[in-house]
């Protein structure tokens, strides 16, 4: 009895997240005409969510190029496809890769900064100190950063590819010898704009929102001490990393089924 | 009480048609018959509390007795579970948000270890709500910044980030900060917490000094009890959700009544008692035995 209680209890506080979520989300977009008429807040935090993460989302674009180079042609020359490693490189980055793990990449980098730096504003009551000025927090900080995220999050993700792309080129065609002629046209006919690389930048545009979203709401709803910060952030990363990669089987179930 | 002609330091506070350090017949913030619940757990209990413009009040009390609770349904944080809240003659049981925000543009608030906005400096902090709330050019909100800073004796201070400010600075700046929109009403947290005695008196004389020179009206939460005496004009002391004593300075310090009595000299025990409810000590020593 006490076990149904409990998947009951637990069932009925998730709908009541959901719900929350989906308030403030309503909220968010009602007061997100400050984000674009004070473009520079926005911008502020393209830079301090986006331009700041370059660094590891390049580095790790290139890494995850250059091990589908080795693992790709390792399994291609089984077959005698060696050449094909330009479009399995391509289509595996552009597709699924490069945005699910840029956007692992930034809700582990940008969406736990995000959280955090809400959650202490909160704690040390700089929140309510801006409502006590007749300024909404929600149009102020909340709504810049969720849309700086979600601004970012289809870049990140073209950079990680383009990076990766570069990274199986260096193994397959410098390393290895692939011929470099046939690595780039097989690639430029193989992928298509429309399938391959739009449907790549919608999941991208996706996951920006649902990481974003997921930050800035679990920044302004945690328990303002250092402990409830500290669980917020936690929360971030593994509830942006479970939503993106449910999404991203919902997302392709539809898009490529061929 | 601090005279006008004192006031020249601050004067770029003084707004050139008020009256100075004048009581106004209308009380500015009034509560009536205020209670407030969170949830089942019931905080204020009929309260009835008067501020007019020119007074700097003080609202004392033990921890957790609500007095923070009542600054929030001021300014409109919170709402009354019944009675009426009315500041500037309205009612804020009927005020939506908008009109909730214009009212609070108007009012200032310092909170009790000052609430600064950490990524910015001390200017831009003083800058922020005149920024927000007005189309003024930039050189114009920078000098009104530094008389702000001025008047709390920082303007000096401008570049320094508020991770490099002392307490007391902190809530000086805070407080340039809550006055930075001349208001009406400045509300104050706890604003001697933590204080050395130098930045004790430097924050005491400003909140008087400011108050008179903006005719505003001041109402201070605290428990330092001397300082309070030194410069508010009325106190109320709150125990268990309500009002249990009020007056003049002079007229606590002379009080007979016992919570007054023991706030007034600090003592352990009394109307607020030194333990927490627990049963007899018979009973947590000897147990069982006691009981038989």
């Amino acid at each position: 009895m006490s076990l149904v209680r409990k998947i009951g209890g637990f069932v009925i506080d998730g709908v009541w997240q959901l719900g929350l979520v989906a308030r403030f989300f309503m909220l968010l977009l009602r007061y997100s005409g400050q984000s674009f008429l004070r473009l520079h807040l926005t911008i502020r935090e393209i830079y301090f969510g986006g331009v700041l993460s370059l660094l590891i989302i390049a580095v790790s674009g290139l890494f995850v190029g250059m091990v589908l180079g080795l693992q790709g042609y390792e399994t291609l020359q089984r077959f005698g496809s060696g050449d094909a490693l330009g479009v399995l490189v391509a289509l595996s980055l552009v597709r699924e890769l490069g945005p699910v793990v840029a956007g692992l990449l930034f809700a582990s980098r940008a969406g736990s900064a995000i959280t955090a730096e809400i959650g202490l504003m909160k704690a040390t009551e700089q929140l309510t100190a801006m409502d006590m000025m007749a300024i909404n927090p929600i149009a102020r900080v909340v709504a810049p950063r969720f849309w700086g995220g979600v601004i970012s999050m289809p870049f990140l993700a073209a950079i990680f590819s383009a990076m990766g792309v570069f990274g199986g080129w260096l193994i397959g065609v410098v390393m290895i010898g692939v011929d470099e002629g046939a690595f780039w046209s097989q690639m430029q006919s193989a992928v298509d704009f429309r399938d391959d690389i739009m449907n790549g930048v919608i999941k991208s545009v996706v996951f920006g929102v649902a990481v974003s979203l997921i930050a800035v709401f679990e920044g302004y709803d945690c328990t303002p001490t250092a402990e409830g910060v500290s669980r917020a952030i936690t929360r971030t990363v593994v509830s942006s990393a479970l939503a993106i990669l449910a999404l991203d089987f919902v997302l392709t179930s539809f898009m490529f089924r061929g | 009480m601090q005279t006008r002609a004192t006031l020249i330091d601050y004067a770029p506070l003084t707004p050139l048609n008020t009256a100075l350090s004048e009581v106004s017949e209308n009380p500015l913030v009034s509560l009536q018959g205020v209670h407030f619940a969170y949830g089942d757990r019931e905080i204020l209990r009929g309260i009835d509390l008067n501020v007019r413009r020119g007074q700097v009040v003080a609202i004392m009390g033990g921890s957790g007795c609500g007095k923070t609770t009542l600054l929030r349904l001021i300014g409109g944080q919170l709402r009354a579970s019944s009675g009426v809240v009315s500041v500037d003659g309205r009612d804020l049981a009927h005020v939506g948000r908008d009109a909730m925000y214009a009212l609070r543009r108007r009012m200032g608030m310092l909170f009790q270890f000052g609430a600064l906005f950490t990524d910015m400096s001390v200017l831009d902090n003083v800058a922020f709500p005149l920024r927000e709330h007005t189309r003024l050019p930039p050189e114009i909100i920078r000098d009104l910044v530094l008389m702000k800073l001025n008047a709390v004796g920082l303007r000096g201070a401008g570049a320094l980030m508020p991770a490099e400010l002392s307490g007391g600075m902190a809530r000086r700046v805070a407080l340039a900060r809550a006055v930075a929109l001349d208001p009406m009403l400045i509300m104050y947290d706890e604003p001697f917490a933590g204080l050395d005695p130098i930045s004790l008196g430097v924050i005491g004389q400003l909140i008087r000094r400011l108050n008179d020179a903006l005719g505003a009206a001041s109402i201070m939460v605290t428990h330092d009890i001397h300082e309070s005496l030194e410069i508010v004009d009325y106190i109320y002391f709150v125990s268990n959700g309500q009002i249990v004593a009020r007056g003049t300075p002079d007229e606590i310090r002379a009080s007979r009544d016992p919570f007054v009595h023991q706030f007034v000299c600090a003592e352990a025990d009394g109307p607020v008692p030194f333990h927490y409810p627990a049963r007899s000590m018979a009973e947590d020593f000897l147990g069982a035995e006691a009981r038989s």
